[in-house]
């Protein structure tokens, strides 16, 4: 294993990219199951689906581009899938949640399309659909890399703002806090580290990377920080032991990262109750 | 300096969609005052807040606060806000108390700075005077209603305010609480100089409490010491929720003694 890894280099990017991911991701990923935004990670990470097929649609059919890399576009799509949910939910005001499926069927509706015009499915989509620990070269290792850097000095720059917002919104904008700016800025990091991860993790399973170390660490956490601490512990530990065993078994990552997720979370749900019960036990009645 | 008047407002008026909700309203606090704002349900009263806070804005009349008008009005730390939500926030925030109440710099510190161990002491603090510093490292979700409260309260007095807005605070607060919550107000109107708005409809607890009453629905019908209003007798006192229980829509043409 260890062998093969400092001799191939697709491991190594595979490897670094994923690394990078399971830290911004369950990040990120506190803030969105905080404001309850949950389900805006699998919206975002459909309509980056559509970017892909659109850039292999355009790589198939017009000559003059010869290699287009779909990350690229993806990331556009998702940008703007990210940009159009906030305009519905502008427009839905009562009914915030409805820009999800909107978004959601939309972005899978065209990308069906584009799909089956670019002459259906074959390997290379089937790795951004599950993730492949192959396919991830050193340029997106790269894009990874910057996105990476741009989203941990972002979140540390407006850490209090995003804090505030997140637990009161009405006393953010008593604060002075430009929510509005904020909110787009966090949602457009979203957007991008959803299309930067579809490379590991893919893009059906991304959202799970977002959302249940979160569940996990928030089973365990008693403060913010803490829980943002462990949330990326958690993603850190299923991304490498999900690689590893993604590479000794031959079956995509984004399967192995998500079932080891989810073990953890049910050690922590276990954790929180089996502590629970020797509390009230030690406690005197 | 310091300006004697902390909220001024000037025949201020505010309609939801058609329907006016507050309407006319003159509304002085002087500094050191402890002013409870009464009134029935749907009287206006939170919307007031809104509007003394910049949150809404009022579709005739003015603002000032510490004698600037609200527009140009930028110093927001003077003035802390326990807002009626405090108490249905949702309570499986992943957030320690602490943190909670250093939510409250945000606007002092401002951009692109950050916490540091000054702020935590003075979150520390704050948390001392409403006696919960030995939760800081708590959840908040974990606390009591009562607890929760406090913490909201401190959390409105890091930033230092000449001014706290109290939205309610007793609702979901039981008796026992109560008496030691007008204790806290009592300790920060007394000790600490700091004025005080406090809205409620527990008429009878706030004019034992507070120096200065006003009572409104719509329009303000009392402004006064608590003791003048103890003159404001019952009569006037039914017709005004008499009114706005049975008549909704009814237009208050009785004048009411307005100081």
């Amino acid at each position: 294993m260890i062998e093969s890894f400092l001799q191939y280099e697709f491991l190594q990017n595979a490897a670094i990219t994923g690394m990078l991911i399971g830290i911004v991701a369950p990040l990120l990923g506190v803030f969105i199951v905080v404001r309850r935004l949950s389900l805006i990670a699998d919206a975002l990470s459909h309509i980056t689906l559509t970017g892909i097929a659109a850039s292999l649609l355009i790589e198939k059919r017009v000559t003059s581009v010869n290699e287009l890399n779909p990350i690229y576009m993806g990331m556009v799509f998702s940008v703007g899938g990210a940009i159009l949910i906030e305009k519905l939910r502008k427009l839905y005001k009562h009914y915030e949640e409805l820009a999800i499926p909107i978004i959601l069927s939309g972005g899978i509706g065209v990308g069906v399309i584009l799909i089956s015009l670019a002459d259906g499915f074959n390997t290379d989509l089937f790795s951004y659909l599950f993730g492949s620990v192959t396919a991830v070269s050193s340029s997106n290792m790269w894009t990874v890399v910057c996105i990476t850097i741009a989203v941990l000095i972002i979140v540390i720059l407006f850490y209090k703002e995003l804090f505030v917002l997140s637990f009161d919104e009405e006393h953010a904008s008593i604060a002075g806090v430009n929510g509005r700016w904020i909110h787009l800025l966090f949602i457009v990091m979203v957007a991008l580290v959803i299309a930067s991860s579809m490379q590991v993790v893919g893009i059906l399973l991304v959202s799970a990377l977002m959302t249940l170390p979160v569940a996990a660490a928030l089973r365990i956490a008693s403060s913010f920080k803490q829980t943002i601490g462990l949330s990326i512990a958690f993603g850190e530990f299923s991304v490498i032991l999900g690689l590893i065993s993604s590479y000794q078994l031959s079956v995509p990552p984004g399967g192995t990262i998500v079932v080891i997720a989810i073990l953890v979370l049910i050690m922590a749900i276990l954790y929180k109750k089996v502590r629970n019960h020797l509390y009230v036990k030690g406690e005197p009645v | 300096m310091k300006p004697n008047k902390i909220i001024d407002m000037e025949q201020v008026s505010f309609k939801y969609d058609k329907e006016l909700v507050v309407e006319k309203v003159d509304l002085v606090i002087e500094r050191g005052q402890f002013l409870g704002l009464v009134g029935p349900n749907g009287s206006g009263k939170s919307t007031l807040i809104k509007l003394m806070l910049g949150l809404i804005k009022p579709d005739r009349g003015t603002v000032k606060l510490f004698d600037q008008p609200i527009k140009q009005f930028n110093e927001w730390q003077e003035i802390g806000f326990v807002s009626q939500k405090a108490n249905s926030f949702n309570s499986g925030f992943p957030a320690s108390v602490i943190e909670v109440v250093k939510t409250g710099l945000v606007s002092r510190i401002g951009a692109f700075k950050f916490f540091n161990r000054k702020h935590r002491e003075k979150a520390l603090e704050a948390l001392r005077t409403v006696e919960m510093e030995e939760y800081a490292d708590t959840n908040i979700g974990e606390l009591s209603g009562g607890q929760q409260q406090r913490v909201f309260i401190a959390r409105a007095l890091v930033s230092d305010p000449s001014l706290l807005i109290l939205d309610e605070p007793t609702v979901g607060v039981d008796a026992k609480h109560v008496t030691a919550f007008y204790e806290l107000l009592r300790k920060l109107n007394h000790d600490k100089g700091i004025s005080l708005l406090m809205v409620t409809h527990d008429i009878g607890t706030i004019t034992e409490h507070a120096t200065h009453v006003v009572c409104m629905n719509k329009t303000v019908h009392f402004h006064g010491a608590s003791e003048e209003y103890k003159e404001f007798d019952d009569q006037d006192l039914n017709r005004l929720y008499g009114h706005s229980v049975q008549q909704l829509n009814h237009n208050h043409e009785h004048g009411v003694s307005q100081s």
